[in-house]
């Protein structure tokens, strides 16, 4: 059904844009995860734009493959697929933290070829309204006094990029990670709603989710773990940098290719994700998915994946998540 | 009060829009259709639907009021199998088997399919009506409940196990914890450690609740028939009186009692529609053990978790509308819809966007109405593919259960999972071991367990503090009343 509105789209824009010497054949976007979720949306937004733009002339149609958090994505395409110019496979910064804890099976970030990113949403550090910290310090001091003192909660496992962030905080106080008090919920719905229910008292949760709660006055933003201040609504939150802490999260959401991808086709998809990336029509699609702008292809991106996959990768060895 | 008439007049004015009535009847259509088919949940219909919201430019209300039709539709179709077929469309609809197919081998199997869409209709709309003049406060009353209350709440629902299983009670309880250790199998949502996956890639995500009970009882039902030639007493098509009067009036009580569970475990944001199914079938048979009629075919152990099921369904769109916090999954899809269009959910919903919020409540009382017309009529021709040939019926229903299992995942691997599950659902059968203990150990056991480690991990490790509060001493009370009550006799006597 997706894919007839997707076929009625592109031939309505019969735009030729390939002209490097490459045409992807029935190209496809490999979403490891169920309809719905982050990797689905990437997936779906992605094919959806480059098509209506006309950047990517056929249809892109999106496969869902959900297993593992993308574990089940990445051993297909390197069983399968190492060579197909024309996949792309969706891939967040919790794939990177997945990477560095082992959860993705032998593979790693020098299994694939890395695109581009499309956005990214931010992590924040969330308190109740009526919460007894006011800033990112009390927080970082109540820690420091007690490190099993603040019970708090996201919506992922011990390892995972939500605990990543408060891990960052903490070892930002000088607090070993593994003492924290760390509740895992089943996604971030239900950590806000611990959290104004007064069972947890702090959540590392993203900027998307927590918008609705923190206009509405019921919680309290003591930081955005962004270099800079986010646009629009949360514009008044300070970020953690500002006060004194170098911690910073962006959530990236991209693309990698297979392994063997062809460098006309890896070409052709980082030019086609930058050109996405710099149309007029992008920043309001990407926005309506609670996406930041977060511009980034080709090599600077590879840099970035490989860089963040080993600040996880020493991260979880220093807190005893893995023991090589 | 008077407000919330006014609010919910600007609602029904939304909602009474030509096109807002056709995406409503056209989403109870897609939502039933889905109900009745295994594997496709709302989830995936609502997720896959979205997209063509957006490329149709609908606005937000009307796109709102499709995808939640489909939503609530659902609760409606995952019954027609579990009657007619005993094989189950959803979690929910696990309990409705017990009652539901020995009325349809009774021949009655129209009657069981009538009062499950009356029941279904008074669940919901009783739902919608508490829902749009109580929903701010319930939704503050329900992230109250802590962690440590959902252990009681999920222990008290297993604790009922017993009574689910028919005559043995020891089999039941070992079917359970069956359930509940096959509910371990994948990624330890605690640590990420792997258990039991025995290096599978496969099993990391764990097993899904359609592999399993499509296996169990789907394949299992159909191995069963090809022993025996297909000469088993099936479900017979017509012969049992239709459904009277008298017979609706008589299980009225029992919808309304499950009304009350359902809603108020759909409120709870970390509950669901198969705690409050499998919690008011068993609140029902308690109320009637002396009679015995539970398990053979009594009209109320339909009515009962039909009911629940589409109260409770109800219930988790409270939180999400006043609060902007997801109960499950597809309420999570549904506010991300929200989000596509720029409307952030949350508290202020309510009065930043009344047209959607109302809107949207009131097209789910024309929704509900429309279902049970749609429903009713239909129950003759649901009924009818019991007149199909077995030879036809049986392959057709298979393929059927092949195509959800594999649009579940992608995954071949799944599909002989599915068929290891429908051996070891033959065998059971074989040996009067009950399936459904072991479907509900495995939904309850993997929330049991979630919560048990919050719990743990806010109270530093005390067991204690699991039964602090108020509520989870009243629901551990109940618990230990639940389990010791099948052994009164033998209490008494010494």
């Amino acid at each position: 059904m997706q894919r007839r509105t997707i076929l009625a789209a592109s031939t309505l824009l019969p735009v030729a844009a390939q002209a490097q010497g490459f045409t992807p054949q029935n190209p496809e976007c490999i979403a490891g995860a169920a309809p719905g979720g982050g990797f689905d949306i990437s997936c779906r937004l992605t094919a959806r734009m480059l098509n209506q733009t006309g950047i990517v002339g056929s249809s892109i149609r999106t496969q869902n493959m959900p297993g593992g958090i993308g574990a089940v994505a990445i051993n297909h395409i390197n069983a399968q697929r190492r060579a197909d110019p024309n996949v792309i496979v969706a891939v967040s910064t919790g794939s990177w933290v997945n990477m560095a804890t082992g959860r993705f099976g032998r593979f790693g970030e020098n299994d694939v070829r890395w695109i581009g990113a499309i956005g990214a949403d931010y992590g924040v550090i969330a308190v109740k309204k009526d919460s007894r910290f006011q800033t990112l310090a009390d927080l970082v001091n109540a820690l420091k006094a007690d490190s099993a003192g603040v019970p708090m909660g996201a919506g992922g496992a011990v390892g995972s990029q939500d605990w990543t962030k408060a891990a960052l905080v903490a070892r930002a106080a000088g607090v070993d990670p593994r003492r924290m008090r760390y509740v895992p919920f089943e996604g971030g719905g239900q950590a806000l709603a611990a959290l104004l229910g007064g069972h947890i008292q702090m959540a590392p949760a993203d900027a998307s989710e927590a918008r609705g709660q923190f206009e509405a006055g019921e919680i309290r933003l003591l930081a955005v773990l962004a270099a800079e201040r986010l646009p629009g609504a949360l514009a008044s939150v300070p970020t953690a940098r500002e006060q004194g802490f170098q911690v910073e999260w962006p959530i990236v959401r991209g693309f990698y290719g297979p392994p063997q991808m062809p460098d006309t086709a890896y070409d052709f998809w980082v030019d086609a994700l930058r050109r996405l990336t710099a149309h007029p029509d992008w920043p309001a699609q990407r926005s309506a998915q609670g996406l930041f702008e977060f511009n980034m292809v080709g090599a600077e991106f590879t840099e970035l994946a490989k860089r963040r996959t080993a600040e996880f990768r020493q991260l979880a060895r220093d807190v005893g998540l893995v023991s090589q | 009060m008077m407000d919330t008439f006014a609010a919910l007049g600007g609602g029904f004015a939304v909602a009474l829009v030509p096109t807002n009535l056709a995406l409503a009847f056209l989403g109870c259509v897609i939502g039933t259709a889905i109900g009745v088919l295994p594997g496709i949940g709302p989830l995936n219909a609502i997720a896959l639907l979205l997209p063509f919201c957006l490329a149709l430019r609908l606005p937000p209300e009307s796109a709102l009021i499709l995808l939640a039709a489909v939503y609530y539709g659902s609760g409606y179709g995952g019954r027609i199998t579990a009657i007619l077929l005993n094989m189950p469309g959803e979690p929910s609809a696990v309990l409705t088997t017990l009652d539901g197919h020995p009325l349809a081998r009774q021949g009655r199997g129209g009657a069981a399919l009538a009062i499950s869409g009356i029941g279904s209709f008074v669940g919901a709309t009783l739902s919608v009506i508490l829902m749009s003049f109580l929903s701010v406060p319930l939704a503050r009353v329900a992230v109250a409940f802590s962690p440590a209350d959902y252990v009681a709440l999920i222990a008290f629902a297993l604790s009922l196990l017993g009574a689910v299983g028919g005559a043995s009670a020891p089999k039941a309880w070992a079917a359970g914890c069956l359930g509940i250790l096959l509910a371990l199998i994948g990624v330890d949502s605690g640590t990420g450690v792997e258990r039991f996956t025995a290096g599978s890639l496969e099993l990391l995500g764990g097993v899904d609740f359609t592999v399993l009970a499509v296996g169990l009882f789907a394949i299992g039902e159909i191995l069963l028939l090809i022993e025996t030639s297909l000469r088993t007493e099936a479900a017979k098509l017509g012969g049992g009186k239709r459904l009277s009067l008298r017979e609706i009036l008589f299980c009225l009580p029992a919808m309304l009692r499950a009304t009350g569970i359902g809603f108020v475990i759909g409120v709870l944001p970390g509950a669901g529609a198969s705690v409050a199914s499998a919690l008011s079938y068993t609140a029902e048979k308690r109320l009637h053990e002396s009679k015995d009629t539970f398990g053979k075919g009594d009209l109320r152990g339909v009515a009962a978790p039909e009911t629940a099921d589409n109260a409770a369904q109800i219930g988790n769109l409270v939180p999400m509308l006043s609060l902007g916090i997801p109960g499950s999954g597809t309420t999570a899809v549904l506010l991300g819809a929200l989000l596509m269009y720029n409307i952030t959910p949350g508290p202020l919903l309510f009065t930043q966007r009344p047209d959607v919020a109302w809107g949207l409540i009131a097209s789910m009382y024309i929704g509900n109405a429309m279902l049970l017309l749609l429903n009713l009529p239909l129950v003759g021709v649901f009924a009818r593919l019991l007149s199909v040939p077995a030879w036809v019926l049986y392959p057709g229903v298979l393929a059927l259960s092949f195509g959800g299992v594999y649009a579940v995942s992608n995954s071949a691997f799944d599909l002989l999972m599915a068929i290891g599950f429908g051996i070891m659902g033959w065998l059971f059968r074989k040996l009067d071991i009950p399936l459904v203990p072991i479907v509900l150990g495995f939904v309850l056991g993997r929330m049991l367990e979630d919560n048990l480690r919050r719990a743990l991990a806010l109270s530093d490790g005390s067991v204690m503090e699991l039964a602090a509060s108020p509520v989870s001493i009243v629901l551990w009370g109940m618990t230990v009343v639940a389990v010791l009550w099948p052994l009164r006799a033998k209490i008494w006597k010494n």
